[in-house]
């Protein structure tokens, strides 16, 4: 295993995500897009920047038009992006569907798709759940055979991208039962589709979700994504390396939350004092200085498992994901506590931190889950 | 790199050879660490033989110099060592106040003299120490001390009393924080000394501890000679050297959140002591708390880790000791209470034969003394805050 260190090459490019996202992402675009409830809920234009950027293709292959750069490149930019509370489709597009494709997609797929990915010119959202708590193994939507095809039925919530996404890659039950492993297919869905609709859903970080219903959508055999069955095994791994990357993410907005509050603690006076000096409050703060440098190591070693391809990297991302999410909840919580009346209000930006921090700790699998996931890859 | 793949066989091989099976299983008890001195005695040969092999390398110490009877290696063979001796759960082959304290102090501020005289008898594991910091009146306050040296020309005078003193009635030397300027602001006028146990004036009274054992005692010094050539560093300037020593006191005590080589993992003794319903612990509670548990001790693992990457790469983290000292013994206390829950009832046998691995209560007990030893954890959060954080 590699020293749990970023080499150059990575170093660089987090020293790259961290002065074009805090200059061309910041907070009051999240604002702004959020204040004009824009119909898209990012910017095209950011978008194509990333693509220049090279943001988009980190994942990507060479030879479909990416870096490969990697996992460990890639959560540098998620974690500014954190810091920062950028928005932008990258783990809809840049994470999952390039993940998915490129694992269990055929050759036309990939031709056909991880180009206009790399080039800015199509997103992609993954639907998979469909209870309010993330449960990738039960699925209920269906996709029975009809000639040379399918036809779905079903509905999926919180679909990340949902309504701007030109392909859904969808999960639909081709045989078993509800919560079987077995028996679970992938399909790549257009959104345009004639049977498709989606329900645009504001949720509290201000970023897209949407619910989106499947009647009677048909689709050509050419829409399967990998084998017909085994979508359970491609959705898993696709999963680890999108949840590693909010474990990046999660980090970004802890650290950030937290830096924020120290400084404030530093600057606000009470009682004739800086707030700062008061024990009480130092010692929460060391505390949380403690998880943070925890988190920091197991968001990189998962990472950095991932691009090694190592055999317990599964449990190296639940366990990223689950303390990420446990250390930004409490970073989170205390950044609005210690502000106090000002931590209420929309105007300072902690709030921001908590709403966002919430929705990435719940988007595929919070605390609970991966502690539970954990446990069971540990064989207990 | 292939150097470093043919440091690593030529290791394997040595091992292989040289460290005997019956040093190649977990501790089952604290008092089957080996700790040396003139009056250690041996619980086998094995046991001899393991630190008279191992030292002989220089591999009690391996990363000190060679012309002080160290190993002389790289951190880079350094991790390759610990590595292949996890491997093969070897036990160390000395624990020492001397390789984990003192001797980097001599080595970084001690005269040439101090380092000829004291660095290789400790490599050896001839000369045990104990450390002389606190007193009755100055425990987290350490820079309150009042054991008061007077300057005799050649030598000090010194009188005073020590409170805490692990193994002082075990140990050859002690090295002591003495005051030798009243006067001074009192982070200035301290001075770090050595002197051999056996000297007159120096007397020591067990104390018992809630687990049963006593590990450590009140020191008494009654007009103890200590001569200035054994003077760590400058006089009225051992402030900066004690605090240099206790953050590899604190490292040292932090390692101990981890699971050593060979011990059973809390997850296998959760399984063994309640069993598994259908792949799951078959008490969710508890499978909980052990996760909870497990997730943190993994990441504190990982931590410890990194820190070690980022010194080997030049990327130094201030306070990182206070934080890891901070963690991994609140980590280790919280996995004693686990082992107490999860043992039930055999847990608390104190005595007897009921249950055979005894010391678990003891061990428990012990724990408690982490996140006092060394500076509590009240303290590590005060330095993280001021000195990381800046708030003060
Ligand atoms: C929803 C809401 C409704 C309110 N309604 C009213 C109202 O109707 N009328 C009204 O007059 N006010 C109202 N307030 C104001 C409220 O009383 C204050 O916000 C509160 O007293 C805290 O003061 P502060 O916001 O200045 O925080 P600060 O005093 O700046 O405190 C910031 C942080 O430092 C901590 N802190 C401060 N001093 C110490 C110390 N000595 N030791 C340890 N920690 C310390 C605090 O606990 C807090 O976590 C309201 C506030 C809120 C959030
Ligand atoms: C097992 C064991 C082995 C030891 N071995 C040695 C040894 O070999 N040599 C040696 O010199 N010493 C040794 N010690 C002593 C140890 O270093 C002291 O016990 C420790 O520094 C705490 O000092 P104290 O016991 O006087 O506690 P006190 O300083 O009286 O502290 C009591 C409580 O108050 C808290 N407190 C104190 N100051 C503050 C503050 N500013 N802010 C917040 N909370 C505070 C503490 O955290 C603690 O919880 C050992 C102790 C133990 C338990």
């Amino acid at each position: 295993m590699a020293a749990l260190v970023l080499n150059e090459e990575q170093q660089m490019l987090k020293d790259a995500a961290k002065g074009f996202l805090s200059e061309s992402a910041p907070i009051s675009q999240l604002r702004q897009l959020r204040d004009n409830r824009d119909e898209a809920g990012f910017s095209r234009e950011l978008w194509q920047s990333m693509v220049e950027m090279g943001f988009v293709g980190t994942l990507m292959l060479e030879e479909f038009g990416g870096s490969a750069f990697g996992n460990v490149g890639m959560g540098q930019v998620f974690e500014q992006a954190g810091r920062n509370l950028s928005v932008a489709p990258l783990l809809s597009t840049a994470v999952i569907g390039v993940c998915a494709l490129q694992l269990a997609g055929s050759t036309e797929q990939k031709q056909a798709l991880l180009p206009a990915i790399a080039e800015g010119k199509l997103l992609t959202a993954l639907a998979v759940d469909e209870t309010p708590r993330h449960n990738p193994a039960r699925v209920t939507t269906t996709a029975a055979p009809q000639g040379a095809g399918f036809v779905l039925n079903g509905h999926k919530s919180f679909v990340i991208d949902g309504h701007v996404a030109d392909k859904l890659i969808v999960s639909a039950r081709t045989a078993g039962d509800k919560n079987d492993r077995a028996g679970i297919s992938l399909f790549l869905v257009d959104r345009q589709a004639a049977g498709v609709s989606v329900e645009r859903t504001f949720m509290v970080d201000s970023r897209n979700a949407a619910i989106v219903r499947f009647d009677n959508v048909q689709v050509d055999a050419s829409a399967l994504l990998g084998e017909q069955g085994q979508g359970f095994e491609v959705l898993d791994k696709v999963l680890d390396v999108a949840n590693a990357q909010l474990a990046a993410e999660l980090l970004g907005i802890a650290s950030q939350a937290f830096e924020v509050t120290v400084k404030y603690l530093q600057e606000r006076k009470q009682f004739g004092v800086v707030l700062g000096s008061f024990q009480g409050l130092q010692h929460r703060c060391a505390h949380l200085f403690s998880e943070l440098e925890l988190v920091k190591s197991v968001v990189l070693k998962a990472l950095a498992a991932l691009d090694e391809g190592a055999e317990e990297a599964s449990q190296l991302v639940s366990l990223a994901k689950a303390k990420s999410s446990e250390v930004a909840e409490l970073a989170t919580n205390e950044a609005v506590q210690m502000h106090g009346g000002m931590g209420m209000t929309d105007e300072f930006d902690v709030g921001l931190f908590m709403k966002r921090a919430r929705a990435a700790q719940l988007l595929f699998g919070d605390y609970r889950y991966h502690a539970d996931r954990f446990a069971s890859l540990r064989g207990y | 790199m292939t150097d470093l793949h043919a440091f690593r066989e030529e290791t394997r091989a040595w091992l292989e050879e040289n460290c005997p099976q019956s040093m190649r299983t977990p501790f089952t008890a604290e008092d089957e660490q080996c700790w040396g001195g003139r009056n250690f005695k041996f619980k086998s040969d094995d046991q001899r033989l393991w630190l008279e092999r191992m030292a002989e390398k220089g591999w009690t110490a391996p990363d000190w110099p060679q012309e002080y009877g160290g190993g002389g290696l790289s951190n880079a063979e350094c991790k390759v060592l610990r590595e292949e001796l996890a491997r093969i759960k070897a036990r160390p082959a000395l624990s020492s106040f001397g390789v984990w304290m003192i001797g980097p102090a001599i080595l970084k501020f001690g005269s040439e003299e101090l380092k000829r005289q004291h660095l290789p008898p400790i490599v050896r594991g001839e000369i045990r120490w104990c450390q002389g910091y606190s007193e009755p009146g100055a425990g987290s306050d350490l820079a309150g001390l009042q054991t008061k040296a007077v300057d005799e020309g050649d030598h000090f005078i010194v009188n005073g009393q020590k409170i805490w003193t692990s193994y002082a009635d075990k140990a050859d030397w002690m090295f002591c924080l003495v005051r030798t300027n009243p006067e001074a602001k009192k982070q200035l006028g301290i001075t770090l000394v050595l002197f051999d146990m056996a000297t007159p004036g120096v007397s020591t009274r067990p104390i018992k501890l809630i687990s049963g054992n006593s590990p450590f005692c009140e020191s008494f010094l009654d007009n103890v000679r200590v001569e200035k050539n054994q003077v760590v560093g400058e006089i009225n300037a051992g402030w900066t050297i004690a605090k240099y020593l206790l953050t590899h006191e604190r490292e040292m005590i932090g390692g101990m959140g981890k699971t050593a080589a060979g011990q059973k993992t809390l997850p296998q003794v959760a399984v063994d002591a309640i069993g598994l319903d259908n792949g799951k612990l078959a008490d969710g509670y508890l499978r909980s708390e052990v996760t909870r548990w497990e997730l943190d001790a993994r990441a504190f693992e990982l931590t410890s880790e990194r820190v070690l990457d980022e010194a080997k790469a030049g990327q130094g983290v201030g306070a990182a000791s206070a934080m890891l000292k901070y963690y991994g013994t609140e980590v280790n206390k919280r996995r004693q209470e686990l082992l107490v829950a999860l043992r039930g009832s055999d847990a608390l046998v104190w005595e007897g034969e009921a249950w055979k691995e005894g010391a678990l209560p003891r061990t428990w007990l012990r724990s408690k003394g982490n996140s006092i030893e060394g500076g509590t954890s009240e303290i590590q959060l005060n330095v993280i805050a001021r000195n990381i954080l800046g708030l003060q």
